[in-house]
């Protein structure tokens, strides 16, 4: 299994990925830049003039429970102050985490992912310098935690994924769930 | 009560304690809480990188997080902690921010 390791002459960090790891990665990241795109941060209808006139962000917490951990309630016993914070923070954050999936994407592809992965025995070696390493483990994280709440991980529940069938959709969604981990793990490691 | 006609140009309040004084200028803590999701080796990174905390700091709030459920990682202005919980939220920490206790 591909992990991350540091160069060490050049420090950089390195990967290689079999094609179909690439593509996978690829359409995790898509899939988060299309949920933070397309479900829009906008404001919630406006009553006053001052709402009216307010074109920054949203005040409420997203229905999407990946979107509501993504961006979390800042201010637990005051609604008005986490809907405060929400409006000034959530769109940046959004953007943020936007980027630095589409970071992944385009690293993979300047490494030579095709847009259309057809070909056998496809390698791809990704090399990224510290900054860079840094915006994919942060993407990782934002990958790991959309992927754990639509499947409902919870603490110490190994046990549960480990038995069920290995052709049950949600243990093989689990496996992909633990390989970005195991990948975020060598990730933290090359950085070390 | 005070007596106005004794006041000096040098007088400081004496009511207040070192501690107390402590409390009233950082009154804010940003916190951040477990989840079953983040890495522990990713939490201390973020501790570390972020707050700019040594490795045995950030592994102390790391476990603090990890068995307590939750741990207070940086205390300050309200504006600044703001800033604290919005950056934990960049780098995907569950976190929010309150009075101090």
């Amino acid at each position: 299994m591909s992990a991350f390791t540091r160069h060490r002459r050049s420090g950089r960090v390195i990967a290689n990925f079999t094609g179909f790891e690439a593509d996978l990665l690829r359409s995790l990241a898509s899939q988060l830049v299309e949920l933070l795109r397309n479900e829009e941060a906008a404001p919630q209808p406006a009553d006053s003039l001052e709402a009216l006139m307010d074109f920054s962000g949203p005040t409420a917490e997203p229905d999407d429970p990946v979107l509501a951990r993504l961006f979390p309630t800042a201010y637990r016993d005051d609604a008005d102050a986490a809907a405060e914070f929400r409006r000034f923070t959530e769109a940046s954050l959004r953007d943020g985490k936007a980027a630095a999936a589409c970071t992944i994407i385009d690293g993979l592809e300047e490494a030579g992912l095709p847009p259309q992965l057809d070909e056998e025995g496809l390698m791809i070696d990704v090399e990224l310098d510290r900054e860079t390493a840094e915006i994919w483990m942060r993407s990782f994280t934002d990958i790991r935690l959309a992927l754990a709440t639509r499947l409902g991980v919870e603490e110490g529940d190994e046990g549960y994924w480990e038995s069920l069938p290995d052709n049950d959709p949600s243990k093989q969604a689990h496996d992909i769930y633990e390989w970005v981990g195991y990948l975020q793990e060598t990730l933290i490691r090359a950085l070390g | 009560m005070r007596n106005m006609s004794a006041a000096s140009p040098v007088e400081v309040e004496p009511d207040l304690s070192p501690d107390e004084i402590t409390v009233l200028s950082t009154p804010w803590v940003t916190i951040v809480w477990n989840d079953p999701v983040n890495l522990m080796s990713y939490v201390t990174y973020v501790f570390q990188k972020y707050f700019g905390y040594d490795r045995k700091k950030a592994e102390k709030l790391m476990l603090e997080v990890h068995n307590d459920g939750k741990s207070v990682v940086s205390s300050g202005t309200r504006e600044e902690m703001e800033r604290d919980v919005q950056a934990m939220h960049e780098y995907g920490l569950w976190a929010t921010l309150s009075r101090q206790e």
